[in-house]
């Protein structure tokens, strides 16, 4: 069954479509919602999808170990999940038989959950870290001197549990359901091969990646990657997002390096703070965005204006002063992270914060320097803890059918 | 030859054979099958099978321990599909075996300690033997099946009452060794066991499993009164209720036949008893004893499995070899774990450690799930 058509159906029935074998469609006003026709992203493409793809709202990100010894058996895997991936981004079920179409006796092959609902523009994004290329597959001669492990930063926190992996998948929807349902169908295809070694959930994305999507707020209550790469910048791209020939090994061209920081804030004692402090240690106003030298969003930071003290209006230590291109030898990121609450901790304090992705050519020159500066000066360190750590190279993306993540890195 | 005969019976009325066709009781006949009886000197260290060969037909073996430890004898069929087994053989006891075997390549075990895969030999069996039908080869495997239900109901009843004798000793050193080793019966063919309703709860409920009022018996409420008041004085009724309980579910569990799909749901219903239970550690939560239980899971879904063996090589040899290996793997994992002829307590396991096995059971669990479809021919 097609999930996408059983949708169709439903709308073109009306509310009576939900007969049996058919889910219910969430409606408003009785009446049934059709998805918008632009709710699926091509999975095949120059560039794996869910990167420069206008962000979309929620996340599950997954990262893996590989628990198999046996080369075949994980490009055996990956193979599967490429299959699998291709057919849940098109709306489809897991496998061919589905969640009902099977045999009565057997576990169904989709987990089902999924049934009744759009693509939601999921995408399903592969990334191999720093760990898959030592002795166990004879990865060694391919890793890319751009995946070096990244330093440890002054104050970092980072918990191992939920830091690092093998492999890791970004799957981004408009509905959570959608993008758990991927990623739960992977983890089970992969079993005895993969076993998943931490997930994170994320919601409200945090930053835009097109000039059509307006800036979202993080949960201090500012907008978020306004200086962001964004897809229609091709020549900055080129420059600064994607893997280029000769950059390191073939495999990775046109591909592009993911780091991930879970950043969890400190919501309480932020909430306390005063917005004057807020707006200085950010460097931008809370209400537009603008930073504290302009007047719009969109208005480049001016870094040398002093106020009535002499001092500068950007405090030297002010976030988007540090993060900054200018002060960082022009490296840019493409940001793509999402707000995440994982409830509450044992003292009654939201756990919440950022779950930061950014991708870029190489993370030596862009990440971790700004990165280095960031965890020296910023100011917000007093408010934040980076608690994990991950680093994956994520290859070009996959142009046909027959063609499987990873198959170019194994061959 | 019985052997052929037998099974041209089994392929002509399926299913509907009466299980009193079985080896077990055909002792009788074994004059049919050719050899005399085998004898096997069992000591802590060596096996020592008299023959290495026989004909087909009813084959005895009469094993005698003479070493320390508590020792089993197994024969086994390819895929370690047990033929036949005796349990719980004592120090200086002796007890037979008799075994319908058809030609083929086997292996006996001894299994000092009654652990690991035990002290092998090959045995050769010689004759002909008309080849099973698919339909045969699934009665057959509820046959095989029962027998081993057989084997280890007498074993738990025997346990049991060492148990509960001990408990109403007052001996709790002697009690606590006996729990876990007790229980291992149980828990390779809990499936049986609860398939009776109320029996089930009331021999293995754990306290977190009550409901407000309800009276608490079974192995668990001794485990309590070991483990944390560290007094057994008052046990003796629990004890007494359980072993009445035990027996009474054993007569049950014997009248029933699974079907070759509930044969594969219990393989898997095992496991995800391990998965739930035993990696948390909440079955034996005052003991700590859960990794006697774990490898007992494992042993029982790996019996129902070996039973359904040769319809599955029919079906799916792939799967077959993928079962072997990951069977073969989880064992690896959890012989890490060993401690002595028992294993190490579930408390002083790492996260990593229980994680490694939780994969392990995951990655059995996955290929274990399809075997259902396939026995059912869908």
């Amino acid at each position: 069954m097609q999930r996408r058509k059983v949708i169709g159906l439903a709308g073109a029935g009306a509310v009576a479509a939900a007969t049996a074998g058919t889910v219910a469609i969430r409606a408003t006003g009785g009446e049934p919602v059709a998805p918008p026709p632009s709710d699926m992203i091509d999975f095949y493409g120059e560039r794996q999808a869910g990167i420069i793809t206008p962000a979309q709202d929620r996340l599950h990100f997954v990262a893996f170990d590989v628990i198999t010894k046996d080369k075949a058996a994980l490009v055996d895997m990956l193979e599967s999940w490429t299959a699998a991936a291709a057919r849940m981004t098109r709306g489809q079920e897991a496998g061919t038989l589905g969640a009902v179409g099977g045999s009565p006796e057997a576990p169904p092959e989709d987990t089902g959950e999924a049934l009744g609902l759009p693509a939601a523009d999921l995408t399903l994004t592969i990334g191999f870290g720093p760990s898959l290329f030592d002795s166990r597959f004879g990865l060694r001669a391919k890793k890319p001197a751009a995946l070096a492990d990244l330093p440890k930063f002054p104050g970092d926190t980072i918990d191992p549990a939920i830091s690092g992996g093998d492999i890791c998948v970004q799957a981004c929807a408009n509905d959570p359901q959608v993008a758990v349902h991927a990623v739960r169908n992977l983890a089970r295809i992969g079993m005895g091969v993969v076993s998943v070694r931490w997930s994170q959930l994320g919601f409200g994305r945090t930053s835009s990646t097109s000039t059509t999507q307006a800036t979202p707020r993080n949960l201090f209550g500012f907008k978020d990657g306004t200086a962001n790469l964004k897809a229609e910048e091709t020549s900055l791209l080129d420059d600064h997002l994607w893997v280029r020939t000769g950059d390191g090994p073939d495999w990775m061209t046109g591909g592009s390096y993911m780091v991930t920081r879970k950043i969890r804030m400190l919501i309480e004692p932020w909430d306390r703070t005063s917005l004057l402090e807020q707006e200085t240690i950010v460097g931008r106003d809370k209400g537009q965005g603008a930073p504290l030298s302009g007047h719009g969003e969109f208005d480049e930071p001016d870094f040398a204006v002093r106020g009535d003290g002499g001092e500068p209006v950007i405090a030297t230590t002010a976030h988007v002063r540090l993060a900054h291109p200018t002060q960082n030898n022009g490296a840019r990121l493409l940001r793509r992270g999402y707000n995440f609450v994982d409830g509450s901790d044992g003292l009654g304090r939201l756990d919440a914060g950022l779950f930061f992705i950014a991708y870029q050519r190489d993370p030596r020159r862009q990440f971790v320097p700004v990165q280095t500066k960031l965890a020296r000066q910023d100011q917000l360190n007093e408010y934040i803890r980076h608690v994990s750590s991950g680093l994956f190279a994520c290859p070009p993306g996959l142009r046909a059918a027959d063609d499987f993540w990873g198959r170019s890195l194994f061959a | 030859m019985r052997t052929p005969r037998l099974l041209a019976l089994v392929a002509a009325t399926a299913a509907a054979v009466p299980l009193a066709a079985c080896g077990d009781d055909s002792g009788s006949d074994a004059a049919a099958g050719g050899s005399g009886k085998i004898t096997v000197d069992a000591s802590d260290t060596d096996c020592k099978v008299a023959a290495g060969q026989s004909d087909a037909g009813t084959v005895t073996f009469a094993v005698a321990n003479k070493g320390n430890k508590v020792t089993e004898f197994y024969v086994y069929a390819p895929g370690d599909r047990v033929m036949g087994e005796v349990e719980n053989i004592a120090p200086g006891l002796s007890r037979e075996l008799i075994v319908e075997l058809a030609a083929g390549t086997y292996e006996t075990a001894c299994k000092p300690g009654m652990i690991g895969k035990g002290i092998r030999n090959a045995f050769q069996v010689s004759g002909s033997a008309a080849p099973l039908t698919e339909d045969a080869k699934l009665a057959q495997a509820t046959k095989d099946y029962q027998r081993y239900v057989k084997s280890q109901t007498g074993a738990l009843i025997d346990k049991t009452t060492e148990f509960v004798t001990a408990v109403k000793a007052g001996d709790i050193e002697k009690s606590k060794a006996l729990f876990p080793i007790a229980r291992t019966y149980w828990e390779r063919i809990e499936p049986v066991a609860e398939s009776f309703g109320d029996l089930d709860p009331k021999i293995d409920a754990r306290e977190a499993d009550l409901e407000a009022g309800q009276k608490w018996t079974g192995f668990h409420k001794i485990e309590k009164d070991m483990w944390v008041a560290k007094d057994v004085s008052k046990s003796g009724p629990t004890a007494d209720q359980l072993l009445t309980d035990v027996k009474t579910i054993v007569d049950k569990a014997n009248t029933v036949t699974l079907s070759p799909v509930q044969l594969a749901n219990g393989s898997k219903g095992l496991l995800d008893e391990v998965a739930t239970g035993k990696i948390t550690g909440e079955e034996d939560t005052f003991s700590h004893t859960d990794l006697w239980d774990f490898a007992a899971n494992v042993e029982g879904s790996q019996a129902a499995i070996a039973a359904l063996r040769p319809a599955l090589e029919e079906k799916d040899p792939a799967l077959v070899k993928t079962l072997d290996e990951r069977f073969a793997s989880v064992e690896a994992a959890l012989g890490k774990h060993r401690d002595g002829d028992g294993w190490k307590l579930h408390n002083t396991l790492s996260q990593a450690d229980l994680k490694a096995l939780s994969d392990e059971i995951n990655a059995l669990s996955e290929p274990i799930s399809k075997v259902a479809a396939l026995v059912a021919g869908k």
